[in-house]
C-alpha cells in the first residue's frame, strides 16, 4: 500500500519531465535547423532567421557569471569549511541559504540599481553580474558540503607530514573534493542558464550581435520570452525551438555531471 | 582552529626534509622526549593530569591503557596535533632532544616534520597514486629534484617493507592496495620526510592478524633507526614489540618500566589488574 503510494509520487516527479521533454521535442524539434543555430533574428514579421545571437549571448552571460560566482563561491566555501569558527560559519551558511531562496528578480533589481543606472544602459556585464550573484550562494554551499565530506583523517595526515595548512587545503583537501565541487559549479551554471527574470532589465535583449560586453545582449531565456508573447506564428515556432535548446543544454550538463562523478563518491567514504 | 602564523618560523635547525639524507646524529644519551607535568584540556574537560615521562631513543615505547585513558591525547601532544583542535589547551613542558616543542617561537609545522605520525585507520590520500602518496610530504615541502624524489621513493618503500609488493605498479591508485599494504604505505609516507621520531596511534587495530604481524615486524626493524612511540590497546602487541611500556589510567600515568618488568612484575596494583586482564 505504502509502496504503491510512493511509486505514484515518484511517477509524478518523472512524469512532468517526460511530458515537457516530449512536448518541446514535438513543437520545437522541427524548427531546430542550421539557420536557427547560425542566423540572426529576421525583422519582425519576416519568416526565417535564427537565435544565434541569443545562444552566444547566453554562453557569454554564463561565462561572466561563472567568472564572478565560481572564485568567490569556492573560496567562500573553503573558508567556511576549513577556517571559520563555528559561529561565523553558522551565520554565513544561514545568509547563503536565505540568498538561495531570494527570488531571482530581486537580483535583477539590485544590479539595475548598482550597475545599469550608473552606466546608463543594460549590458552583458550587468546581466553576468546578476547571474553571478545567484551563483555565489549556490557554489558556496556545495563547496562547503563537499569539503565537509572529506574525512578529517586526510587533513590530519597532511598536517602530520609537516605540510603547511594552506598547502594541505589546496593540494589535498580541495583535490579530494574536486569532482564534487566541479559538479556543484556545473549545476549552478545550468541553473542560471535558465534564469529569465534577472536578465530582463540587466542584459536586456538585442536583435543583433552585441559588439562588446557593455552593450545590451541577447539571451535564450529572454528571446524565448519575447517570441512566445509575440504576435507571429513563426516567432512561436522559434520560441519552442529555443526552449528545446535550453532544456537540452541543461540536460547535457546534468548527464555530464553524472558521468563525471561516477565512481568517485565511494572513494570519499572508503 | 589555532592560528599558526602567530609563531615565527624558526631559522634552524633546517627541516630534515629539505636537505640531503642527513646522517643520523648519534642520539644524545638518555632521552628523546622529556615530558614534564603535561596537562591537556579539551575546553573545560581535563584529559591528562600531570604526566611526566621520558622516552628513550632508538627504542619502542608502548602506551597502554583502557579506552579514554588519554593515551592518544598524550601521543598527539608529542607532535602538537592538538594545535588543530578548537578548545584544546596544553600545559607543561615537552622537549625533543632538549628543545622545547611548545616554546613561543617554535613553528608547529616544523615540529611535525621532525615527529612523524601514523594513524589508527590507514589514510592514504585517495586522489593520489602509490608513488605520489609517498613523496607528497617532500613535494609539498618544496623538494622538486626528480632524482632525489625517486631515490627517496624507493628507499622509504623498502624501509616500509612494501617495495617488492608495489614496485611494478607505483602509479596505480593508492586505494587499490589491501588494508595492511595501505597502512605500510602510510608508514612509508611518514618516513619519507625523514622524521626523527615515529608516533603510531594503534597502527594495527584495523588489520587482520597476518597484516598485523607484518606491521609488528616492521616496527622491530624501524626501531634500529628511529625512536618509536606506539599507542596500543593490545597488550600482547605491546609485549611483543616494545622495549618500554607506560600504563595510563584515567588521564594519569600510573606506571612506566621496561616492558618485561611491567608485564611480569608490575609495581602498581592497577597496572597488575590491567595487564592480567582483570579490567579494561
Amino acid at each position: 500500500m505504502v509502496s504503491a503510494l510512493c511509486f505514484a509520487c515518484a511517477l509524478m516527479v518523472i512524469l512532468p519531465l517526460a511530458l515537457v521533454l516530449f512536448h518541446l521535442v514535438r513543437m520545437g524539434a522541427s524548427s531546430v535547423d542550421w539557420a536557427f543555430l547560425t542566423q540572426l533574428p529576421k525583422p519582425a514579421g519576416e519568416a526565417g532567421g535564427g537565435m544565434a545571437n541569443a545562444i552566444v549571448g547566453s554562453l557569454i552571460l554564463i561565462g561572466l557569471a561563472a567568472l564572478i560566482g565560481v572564485p568567490i563561491g569556492v573560496l567562500g566555501g573553503v573558508y567556511l569549511s576549513e577556517y571559520a569558527s563555528d559561529r561565523l560559519s553558522w551565520s554565513v551558511r544561514f545568509a547563503a541559504d536565505i540568498l538561495n531562496g531570494t527570488p531571482s528578480i530581486v537580483w535583477g533589481m539590485v544590479v539595475y540599481a548598482l550597475v545599469v543606472m550608473p552606466m546608463k544602459g543594460a549590458s552583458a556585464y550587468a546581466g553576468g553580474l546578476a547571474l553571478g550573484f545567484i551563483m555565489i550562494p549556490l557554489v558556496i554551499r556545495t563547496t562547503e558540503e563537499m569539503l565537509n565530506l572529506v574525512p578529517n583523517t586526510y587533513r590530519e595526515a597532511a598536517l602530520a607530514l609537516g605540510i603547511p595548512k594552506w598547502k594541505s587545503v589546496v593540494f589535498i583537501v580541495l583535490k579530494t573534493a574536486g569532482k564534487g565541487i566541479i559538479t556543484g559549479v556545473l549545476l549552478a551554471c545550468s541553473r542560471v542558464a535558465g534564469e529569465t527574470a534577472p536578465l530582463l532589465f540587466t542584459a536586456s535583449g538585442n536583435q543583433f550581435w552585441s559588439r562588446n560586453l557593455s552593450e545590451p545582449t541577447a539571451s535564450l531565456p529572454r528571446q524565448i520570452y519575447d517570441y512566445s508573447i509575440g504576435p507571429y506564428d513563426d516567432w512561436h515556432r522559434q520560441a519552442w525551438a529555443g526552449a528545446l535548446i535550453l532544456i537540452l543544454v541543461a540536460l547535457a550538463i546534468n548527464v555530464g555531471v553524472r558521468i563525471l562523478t561516477r565512481g568517485s563518491s565511494p572513494r570519499l567514504v572508503k | 582552529m589555532t592560528n599558526e602564523s602567530q609563531f615565527s618560523v624558526k631559522a634552524e635547525p633546517p627541516p630534515p626534509a629539505l636537505g640531503p639524507p642527513p646522517k643520523r646524529a648519534p642520539a644524545p644519551p638518555g632521552v628523546t622526549f622529556d615530558v614534564q607535568g603535561l596537562k591537556v584540556w579539551f575546553a573545560a574537560h581535563q584529559v591528562l593530569f600531570d604526566v611526566s615521562l621520558q622516552i628513550p631513543p632508538k627504542a619502542v615505547t608502548a602506551i597502554i591503557g583502557p579506552s579514554g585513558c588519554g593515551k592518544s591525547t598524550f601521543l598527539r601532544s608529542l607532535n602538537r596535533m592538538h594545535d588543530l583542535a578548537p578548545g584544546a589547551r596544553v600545559e607543561g613542558r615537552i622537549t625533543l632532544f632538549g628543545e622545547d616543542l611548545y616554546a613561543r617561537q617554535v613553528d608547529p609545522t616544523l615540529v611535525r616534520r621532525r615527529v612523524g605520525m601514523v594513524f589508527q585507520k590507514s589514510n592514504p590520500f585517495p586522489t593520489m597514486s602509490i608513488a605520489d602518496n609517498v613523496i607528497v610530504g617532500l613535494k609539498l615541502n618544496g623538494v622538486r629534484q626528480k632524482s632525489l624524489l625517486r631515490e627517496r621513493l624507493e628507499q622509504t618503500l623498502r624501509m616500509a617493507a612494501l617495495w617488492d609488493e608495489v614496485k611494478d605498479r607505483l602509479h596505480a591508485h593508492a586505494l587499490s592496495l589491501s588494508g595492511g599494504q595501505q597502512q605500510r604505505l602510510c608508514i612509508a609516507r611518514a618516513l619519507a620526510i625523514e622524521p626523527e621520531v615515529l608516533l603510531m596511534d594503534e597502527p594495527a587495530s584495523a588489520l587482520d592478524p597476518l597484516a598485523t604481524a607484518k606491521i609488528e615486524e616492521l616496527i622491530l626493524e624501524l626501531r634500529k633507526q628511529f625512536t618509536i612511540v606506539i599507542v596500543t590497546h593490545n597488550m600482547q602487541q605491546a609485549s611483543r614489540v616494545s622495549d618500554f611500556t607506560a600504563f595510563f589510567y584515567l588521564g594519569r600515568l600510573v606506571e612506566v618500566d621496561q616492558t618485561k618488568k611491567l608485564f611480569t612484575n608490575p609495581k602498581d596494583k592497577q597496572t597488575e589488574d590491567y595487564v592480567t586482564g582483570r579490567f579494561g
